[in-house]
């Protein structure tokens, strides 16, 4: 006899959902269990995979970067932890490393760079400081890029930053903790254009207004943004109006 | 292949024999050709291919400009082949196998043998050269071999780093089909997990505590992500007590020297470079001195409001730092992140967090123009005196 009213329905139904919860509890279970048992499926299968292919993923950077491309699409990290499964793989000491060493340029060129510096010479910087191995040397932007993404998380400022798109496109890696709105990254990238054609100059803010289409104020208040960071030095011998200059984006020489 | 004639065998007084193999196959190139399992002659002069009775395939040794080995597969396997380099066939040479080859190199290959005397041999061989020595009237075609050498000396080079790329292409390729199976499980067990922690979420209360802690300790040794676990339930990973336990006591001291505050990268630096060996993500470093305050030792971490993050000791107190940076203002009548930082040896970032709380506390004033922030002394404070 089925109620569908009263006291006896309402009973009936509490019933109905604390077994209904019973059983989600137990399928619940199930699928803890579930998922250690694939854990460990997955993990002896990582080690076989280890074991064959490790010394080639040390060596090349083509691989490392695939392998990165394909975990982040599926949402792993294989370097939180080195206690991780996929510490098996060894690439994460190659990662941490290059890490530590990120930080130490970045922290010895921060007087002259004013804590911004441009991926390649980042690039250039840590070719010379490693060793002299082959397998030091080759180390490629997109290595940079993840380890330096690591370091956000420990708080001092340091950030990726993209300026450009498409072909112009370039990274800036900062390492002191200015907050770089849209507008001052954007400067960056106009600066950063400008240096990559045969004259390397300075921007003015008539430049910023013609090729960002920002209204003048808007303009100043980015460029002396940027200068009161210390990312920026004015010119005032530049006619016809001063023009701004960025340390951290000039080219090293030698 | 085209520098090949058809011959008869005739061994004549100058001429000795070297070497006999047997098992050889020829390539025109890299292409494999008919002649294969067939007998190969070394002698001075000349290389002769032949099979059964009749014909042979004659080579003659001045058109070999260099020889090389060539590997294929794994190290040590048995398909060895050599490459000879040629020159180019000269006019009014005898009929052979082939009229015109696209190659300039023929390739010989020697079945279940994996050693290099013919290799050793045939290099003597050519060392010595011994149809120059006198040009007999059987050979009537002269060698002029000079200046062709130089071009194939860099095509050699070029075409061994070609095979060495192809070969490490195909290893590649090995590799990456394996890690596309990885992934695909590894997919699943995201999702897997996703399901889980959605239910977590939902259910609050009908998971057990510590199946929660093995899920959150499933999901750090996958390298998953998860915002439900991360802060809501302890984290009580020993590896992670053991070296919060290891910071604390390599840090102790250079924290006390620079003034009782280090910034969290200064710190990471400074613990890989301790360890030489094993070193710690950023996220280990993280969850290492999160336990610090629970485990009693004597540093902290404490993140700032501009999100800056350092490792304190617990001894320091602001009030003391409060003190110090104010009376440097004092001295100084007016200070910036910069030059307090020259002043006093620490960091930039930790100088201008000193001069915020100095502010916060109401004993310093700003000063913010292009010019950069700069700090005075509150003389509000000093009014009445």
């Amino acid at each position: 006899m089925r109620r569908k009213a009263g006291m006896g329905a309402i009973q009936k139904q509490k019933l109905e959902q604390e077994k209904y919860r019973d059983k989600g509890t137990e399928l619940q279970e199930n699928q803890l269990e579930l998922m250690s048992k694939q854990l460990e499926v997955f993990r002896s299968n990582l080690e076989d995979f280890a074991a064959k292919h490790r010394s080639e993923i040390k060596r090349n950077p083509q691989f490392r970067r695939q392998f990165q491309e394909m975990c982040a699409s599926i949402g792993v990290d294989p370097l939180a932890s080195r206690k991780g499964f996929w510490s098996v793989l060894g690439m994460g000491d190659f990662y941490y490393e290059l890490g530590v060493q990120i930080v130490e340029v970045c922290l010895a060129t921060n007087h002259r760079t004013g804590g911004l510096i441009r991926l390649s010479e980042l690039r250039n910087l840590l070719i010379k400081a490693r060793g002299k191995r082959k397998e030091h040397q080759e180390i490629t932007c997109d290595d940079l890029l993840q380890a330096a993404n690591k370091l956000y998380m420990l708080g001092s400022g340091f950030r990726v930053i993209r300026v450009g798109h498409g072909k112009m496109e370039d990274y800036l890696v900062q390492s002191v903790a200015a907050e770089l709105s849209i507008d001052h990254t954007a400067v960056l990238g106009l600066a950063e254009m400008g240096n990559n054609s045969t004259k390397s100059s300075g921007i003015t803010v008539s430049d910023v207004i013609n090729r960002l289409h920002w209204e003048e104020n808007r303009a100043k208040m980015a460029l002396e943004y940027l200068v009161k960071e210390g990312l920026a030095w004015i010119d005032l011998q530049s006619k016809p109006e001063k023009s701004y200059w960025f340390p951290s984006l000039f080219s090293a020489t030698a | 292949m085209d520098r090949f004639e058809y011959g008869e065998v005739v061994i004549n007084d100058e001429e000795s024999v070297i070497l006999r193999e047997s098992g050889a196959k020829i390539y025109d190139g890299d292409n494999k050709t008919a002649f294969e399992g067939g007998l190969l002659e070394l002698t001075t002069h000349r290389l002769i291919w032949s099979k059964s009775s009749d014909c042979s395939l004659i080579l003659h040794l001045m058109y070999v400009v260099y020889v090389e080995e060539e590997r294929t597969g794994f190290a040590f396997s048995k398909s060895i082949k050599f490459i000879l380099h040629l020159t180019e066939p000269l006019p009014g040479k005898p009929p052979g196998p082939v009229t015109k080859s696209a190659f300039n190199h023929v390739k010989i290959a020697f079945k279940d043998k994996s050693d290099l005397t013919f290799l050793h041999n045939l290099r003597e061989v050519l060392q010595l050269k011994k149809w120059l020595v006198n040009i007999t009237p059987n050979n009537e075609i002269a060698p002029k071999a000079a200046p062709i050498k130089i071009r194939t000396g860099i095509v050699g080079i070029e075409r061994q780093i070609h095979e060495k790329h192809k070969e490490t292409d195909e290893n590649i390729s090995k590799a990456f089909q394996d890690l596309n199976k990885l992934m695909v499980m590894a997919k699943d067990m995201v999702n897997l997990s996703k399901t889980i922690s959605q239910k977590i979420r939902d259910k609050q209360g009908d998971i057990t505590e510590d199946e929660t802690v093995r899920f959150k300790s499933y999901l750090l040794s996958l390298g998953v992500d998860d915002p439900v676990t991360r802060n809501s339930f302890k984290n009580d990973s020993q590896f992670h007590e053991e070296l919060a336990k290891q910071i604390a006591d390599v840090l102790e001291n250079p924290i006390k020297e620079v003034g009782g505050m280090m910034s969290l990268a200064d710190v990471y630096c400074r613990v890989n470079r301790a360890r030489g060996l094993e070193l710690l993500s950023p996220e280990d470093l993280l969850n290492a001195c999160n336990l610090l305050a629970k485990l009693n030792l004597p540093l902290f971490l404490r993140e700032f409001e501009s999100g800056v993050k350092v490792l304190q000791l617990c001894s320091h107190s602001d009030e003391k730092i409060i003190k110090v940076t104010v009376s440097q203002l004092k001295e100084k009548n007016s200070c910036t992140a910069e030059e307090l930082a020259q002043d006093i040896g620490i960091p930039v970032l930790l100088a201008k967090e000193r001069l915020l709380a100095a502010e916060k506390s109401g004993q310093a004033c700003r000063d913010d123009t292009i010019e950069g922030l700069r700090f005075y002394p509150n003389l509000f404070l000093e009014v009445d005196r």
